[in-house]
């Protein structure tokens, strides 16, 4: 294809061509080009259908506030939706589709939606589908989203990576246009650390986009030399491609910069894009301004853009949509327009103003007072139709109408933090107001400032201020300094299917409409039309809204007001936000120290938090995990058993008052506990409530050492520095976390003190009389590694935890089993683990579930009444104490085979099954190999005294009725002979 | 947001825990005669000041610093951030 | 002398290296690391101890210091004492003597690892790890900070050396970080 609509100029690389495909047709580009730039020069216009009418629709602007030129790029899995054409920077072999249109773009099904068009008017939703409810998952719904819509996702997995990152900086400058590069200049020169960000790929803004000079250079030729400049200067970094997103709290700026999407594929291990964290005091918003169309009849046809988009295409990227183009304006500024384009060589047809007084030109007519009323064209524009000032109507042919209402101030970033915008009755436009996000300022058109060397001098002038600088400012270029001269005008009167946000496709007769049936509040007119809802927030069209809106209801814009924007400035792709937290690495992974050992051993693994502990050990020919887990817990009692209990939260506590802490942070006491013993601790919060359990063990005076539950390690930990920092902020106490640094085994079993033996060295006597029960102390083993060794028990057994530093953990493990061999010794997963335990009647974390209290659970008379300690006060609230509290039981089914199910309730015999005579629930449920049952764990109203007595246990969700007595929680070893064996 | 960590200096928001209204450094005397209304109050009841509020954040991903951080809870600007530990002992607690 | 094997953190027998775009992140299990939190009321007197063990004033708040025994700040009146794992494995001990009763000492050694960064454009890998202003770490830095989550120390030893302490069990995740990191921005 050759490129009809290019012209001469421009920032293109016309040494090397692209090659590129539109709704799979080939054709070229060059280097410096977007998409929508390069289908202009290839003379495509049309590029789309319409949201909710299907409507034939181009371009309308150059910039990223493009409501209407979106597209499917790319193919496959990274196939991107509703991506603007106006911001994809061209690369050799990109391919993109045109969206919501079927079977193809020129002949669209559901453009028969547009004939239709008054059943499908504003509140068109909320006056069709409001009866039967049922209709509208089922039938509404489904239709609508097919009907109306963007583009369609791959429903395949996103296979780009994105990174997020922090920096941190002086002066964040957000926009490169002529008051963000002067702004760059001033506080780059004097030494402050500047980030300047600019969401093109080219730095300059504005001024790519304009024939005039700045001082004796073209406006580009200047920026290039200030981009060369900044470059140089070691404390400045530019961010080209990065849109700042938002401005949160503190000066918190959030900003996406698209490392990859200009390229054909990502190189190896890079990301597509990284969303930046960027902290500064300081920032300076040099946004610039969006044009603003004029709302007409049939306004929206491909080839009616924003004159400046012309402007833009014609003097950056050489390109025109069409070789005939005639302007439509209220003021001076569209003139440029129809001057830049008649430089290049473009038929002006000829310039429509509306204002009688308009400038005049030899070079091309001038329709002065005269108005756009309609146009023509099926799939581009052909024809447009005016009415002159004497009444007269006058057809222009021609392919491309620039439409300039005036512009406004890119203010959405100055509303982040709820400022609102005010009224600027000479620009007629909102500007910045006073309540600004800490920290910002706005410099150059985003503030009002319209001419080029006042964007300069604003951009210098704000960089100094924001800094503090003193000192001369650096000298500005001479620069076009055109005062503003517009008419207000926002719609051609009468018009109705006239386009104010064609990204939503609302028109000036919903504006209308919302009006007569009383939505009236801009914030009303918003949701009741969907004007500015769209993904633009209605860049180019909120603003001709509210002047439809203030008209209507005989107010000034200011007195309807205005809606505010909220972050993203423009759309960000969710992967983006994910950054590399996904899949795997979605939350960071703990691993034991036997975990290599393990794994080897072909382990199965489960999650618990970050960690990931052994479930159960399959052995050859096991091939359910009931086999695994039923002979681990056999092994284990009738020998020995070995469970990797690192995860357990371990802290170390030391200080003259570290026991009186522990007294307090603990309901029973510790202050009497023996040097070289351990005590198990019930920790209350302060609301009564059980908030972990645990042991403490005394290694010195002054030196506990106390474990948490795996899942509250760190809650604890927190909560332990909170009683320390803040109830007691004298106590001689230190606190700091040993989880990791050991490696701790439980090893469990009658013959567990055999195999210990093998393995402590010889000098430490492991009798029962010199190391009972709940005895600990420093060991060596293995030759001299220094190690701990606790007798504590939670499986019931005989058993001991042992702590090696963690780098040894794996050889310990491996030498646990060597020595063990003789024993028949089995390692031993956390189902085995809470076998044993629920065999034992231990409250673990589904006993503590942060509604029990001790007494719930049986350990009432652990709450010491001698001491303060948190939550011993109110753990006696009357309701907690009342005698038919849920108390901890044991729960057998009458029949060993019927199932236990967790979280089923407990019913009396008799009666109905209900709330209401809801006896209890149970807790934790496993099958019992030792006792050839199902048995389970529950929490039953005076449970303790009603042992023995028959209930129903029901599961109305799993239908399920099954008759269990009540039994004590304590079903092996209820006299606790074995553990002190 | 960024709290000004007084050892550390600035320092975001999402190295910090949110723990709740500063008053639960003044926990009761647990032998007070009205010591249960006393602990009620202590738990359940709390201001909910449209302005500046002081609550406690923890330095978790930090140095471990309970802190005690004065914030508008209208604008979110944070004027003040102190040590628990001296807020604590200035309130007069102790061991 | 007993006869256990150690492994490293990432479950290796030797300690794991990796280089992309010339910086190299080494896996450096040969440290050994006390932590020393003065006592109530000795903040100066542990001070002291700890300066004449390191061969150098105790370090300042997000400061390290030190010869062949350095020590880093880690918290209010808290210390972590670092050193080389082969000639003071029991680290913990020899600073206990040296603080006496005025502080309280842990051992450390294996509740953590250590990878070192060396290379040019060191801050271009961390400005994508951590939120720590880099700007600000010149040499004798040490900061407290989260990479994906993890809680680490991040040393700045010269401005083309850089330690990373992270809890022992996640060096995995957090290995993957840097070299997904390195990957990334080099």
């Amino acid at each position: 294809m050759t490129q009809t609509n290019r012209l001469n100029g421009g920032q293109i690389d016309r040494n090397t061509s692209f090659s590129f495909k539109f709704d799979g047709r080939s054709y070229s580009a060059h280097p410096g080009d977007t998409l929508a730039s390069a289908l202009l020069a290839n003379d495509v216009r049309l590029i789309g259908r319409s949201f909710k009418y299907h409507r034939p629709r181009g371009l309308l602007t150059a910039g990223s506030e493009e409501p209407n030129g979106m597209v499917e790029l790319r193919t496959g899995a990274l196939k991107e939706p509703n991506t603007r054409a106006t911001t994809i920077e061209m690369f050799d072999g990109l391919e993109a589709k045109s969206q919501n249109r079927w079977p193809s773009l020129k002949f669209d099904a559901l453009a028969v939606n547009d004939m239709f068009s008054n059943f499908l008017s504003a509140g068109f939703y909320y006056k069709t589908f409001m009866w039967p409810a049922a209709f509208w998952e089922k039938l509404y719904e489904p239709m609508i989203r097919r009907a109306a819509g963007l583009g369609s996702l791959s429903q395949e997995a996103d296979p780009d990576e994105y990174d997020k990152g922090f920096r941190h900086c002086d002066l964040l400058i957000i926009g490169a246009g002529p008051a963000g590069l002067m702004a760059a200049l001033t506080a780059g020169r004097a030494g402050a650390d500047v980030i300047l960000a600019d969401e093109d790929f080219t730095l300059g803004g504005r001024l790519n986009s304009e024939a005039f000079a700045l001082g004796d250079q073209s406006a580009q030729d200047w920026v290039a030399q200030a981009v060369a400049e900044l470059s140089s200067l070691p404390n400045v970094r530019l961010m080209p491609r990065t849109t700042v997103i938002g401005a949160f709290d503190h000066g918190v700026y959030g900003a996406v910069e698209r490392t990859g999407d200009h390229l054909a594929t990502l190189p190896a291990g890079k990301p597509r894009q990284i969303l930046w964290r960027i902290y500064t005091d300081k920032a300076l918003l040099c946004a610039g301004a969006t044009e603003r169309p004029i709302a007409f009849e049939n306004n929206d046809r491909p080839g009616i853009m924003m004159a400046s988009a012309l402007r833009t295409y014609a003097n950056r990227f050489a390109a025109t949509a069409s070789q005939r183009v005639a302007i439509f304006t209220n003021n001076d500024d569209g003139h440029r327009t129809a001057a830049d384009l008649h430089a290049k060589g473009v038929t002006i047809t000829a310039v429509v103003d509306v204002r009688e007084d308009a400038p005049t030109c030899y070079d091309y007519e001038v329709l002065k007072g005269a108005q756009v009323i309609d146009t023509k064209g099926r799939h581009g524009l052909t024809f447009v139709e005016v009415a002159l000032t004497d009444g007269s109507t006058r057809t222009l042919e021609c392919g491309a109408l620039g439409v300039s209402g005036g512009w406004n101030p890119n203010v959405h970033m100055t509303c982040h933090q709820r400022g609102r915008p005010v009224w600027n009755d000479a620009l007629a436009a909102f500007v910045p107001g006073e309540n600004l996000p800490v920290g910002l300022s706005v410099a150059g058109a985003a503030n009002g400032v319209m001419s080029t060397h006042g964007a300069l001098q604003s951009g210098a002038e704000s960089a100094a201020n924001a800094l503090e600088l003193t000192g001369v400012l650096p000298d500005l270029p001479e620069a076009e300094d055109a005062p503003v001269s517009q008419t207000p005008f926002w719609y051609v009167e009468g018009c109705k299917r006239a386009w104010v946000d064609q990204q939503n496709d609302v028109t000036v007769k919903d504006v209308k409409l919302s009006y007569q049936e009383g939505f009236r509040s801009v914030e009303h007119l918003k949701r009741y039309t969907t004007l500015g809802m769209a993904t633009d927030q209605g860049k180019t069209s909120n603003i001709t809204g509210l002047a439809i809106m203030a008209e209507v209801t005989g107010k000034s814009i200011p007195e309807v007001g205005t809606t505010i924007f909220r972050p993203p400035y423009t759309p960000v792709p969710i992967g983006t936000f994910a950054g590399r937290m996904k899949g795997q690495e979605f939350h960071p992974t703990r691993l034991t120290p036997s975990h290599y050992w393990a794994k080897e051993r072909g382990a199965v693994f489960v999650e618990v938090g970050n960690w990931l502990r052994a479930q159960w050990f399959p052995l050859p020919g096991e091939t359910h995990w009931r086999q695994s887990v039923d002979r681990e817990v056999r092994q284990t009692r009738a020998s020995v058993g070995v469970c990797d209990c690192t995860t357990l939260g371990k802290i170390d506590v030391q200080g003259t008052d570290a026991a009186e802490f522990l007294n307090r942070i603990y309901a029973n006491g510790f202050a009497k506990l023996a040097v070289g013993k351990t005590r198990y601790g019930l920790m209350l919060r302060e609301d009564g409530m059980v908030m972990d359990d645990g042991t403490a063990a005394r290694l010195a005076e002054d030196h506990f050492v106390v474990t948490t539950t795996t899942a509250n390690a760190v809650s604890v930990y927190r909560h332990m520095e909170f009683a320390r920092q803040c109830l007691y902020p004298d106590m001689d106490v230190q606190l700091i976390s040993t989880t990791e640094a050991w490696a701790q085994y439980a090893v469990a079993g009658p013959n567990s003190r055999k195999l210990l033996q093998k393995i402590v060295d010889p000098e430490f006597d492991l009798s029962n009389d010199a190391f009972p029960f709940m005895a600990c102390g420093n060991v060596t083993v293995c030759g001299g590694l220094r190690a701990r060794l606790f007798r504590i028990s939670f499986s019931g057994e005989l058993a001991y935890e042992i702590a090696v530093p963690s780098r040894y953990g794996d050889a310990l493990m491996q030498r646990l089993m060597a020595e063990g061999e003789e024993f028949d010794v089995t390692p031993y997963g956390t189902e085995a683990l809470g076998v044993m335990r629920v065999e034992k009647g231990h409250a673990a974390g589904s006993e503590l579930n942060g509604t029990t209290t001790a007494l719930n659970l049986g350990l009432g008379k652990m709450v010491s009444k001698k001491k303060d300690s948190i939550g011993s006060v109110l753990s006696e609230r009357e309701a907690l104490v009342e005698p038919d509290v849920l108390r901890l039981v044991g729960i057998k089914p009458l029949q060993p085979e019927d199932k236990v199910t967790a979280g089923g309730h407990l019913m009396n015999p008799d009666g109905p099954i209900d709330a209401a005579h809801d006896q209890g629930y149970v807790t934790s449920a496993v099958y019992s190999p030792i006792l050839n049952s199902n048995i389970g764990l529950g929490l039953v109203k005076n449970g303790a005294e009603r042992l023995g007595e028959k209930m129903r246990l029901v599961s109305p969700l799993t239908d399920l009725t099954v008759e269990v007595e009540l039994v004590s929680a304590h079903f092996v070893d209820p006299e606790g002979e074995r553990l002190r064996a | 947001m960024i709290i000004n960590h007084p050892l550390l200096g600035p320092r975001d928001a999402s190295e910090f825990t949110y723990l709740g209204d500063a008053s639960l450094i003044d926990r009761p005397d647990w032998q007070a005669e009205n010591a249960a209304e006393a602990f009620y109050e202590y738990g359940y009841v709390r201001d909910n000041p449209a302005g500046e509020h002081q609550e406690l954040w923890y330095h978790e991903a930090g140095d471990r610093s309970w802190l005690v951080v004065t914030r508008n809870t209208l604008t979110h600007e944070i004027s003040k951030v102190e040590l628990a530990r001296d807020v604590a002992r200035a309130r007069g607690r102790s061991k | 002398m007993h006869d256990l094997v150690a492994i490293t953190a990432l479950g290796g027998t030797d300690p794991r290296v990796d280089t992309v775009g010339g910086v190299t992140c080494s896996e450096v299990p040969g440290v050994a690391l006390a932590s020393v939190a003065a006592r109530m009321g000795q903040k100066d007197k542990t001070a002291a101890s700890l300066a004449k063990l390191i061969d150098a004033p105790a370090p300042e708040i997000g400061r390290w210091a030190g010869t062949t025994i350095s020590a880093y700040w880690a918290g209010p009146d808290q210390w972590m004492v670092e050193a080389p794992f082969d000639t003071h494995e029991e680290l913990a001990d020899q600073v206990q003597t040296a603080t006496g009763n005025s502080a309280s000492v842990t051992e450390q050694t294996d509740g953590w690892t250590r990878f070192d960064l060396n290379g040019d454009s060191i801050p271009a890998v961390l400005e994508l790890l951590c939120q720590l202003d880099l700007r600000k770490m010149d040499p004798g830095s040490a900061a407290r900070c989260s990479i994906h989550h993890i809680g680490c120390f991040v040393l700045c030893r010269a401005p083309d050396s850089f330690s990373i302490y992270g809890p022992r069990s996640s060096a995995g995740s957090l290995h993957h970080a840097i070299v997904t990191a390195m990957r990334s921005a080099l």
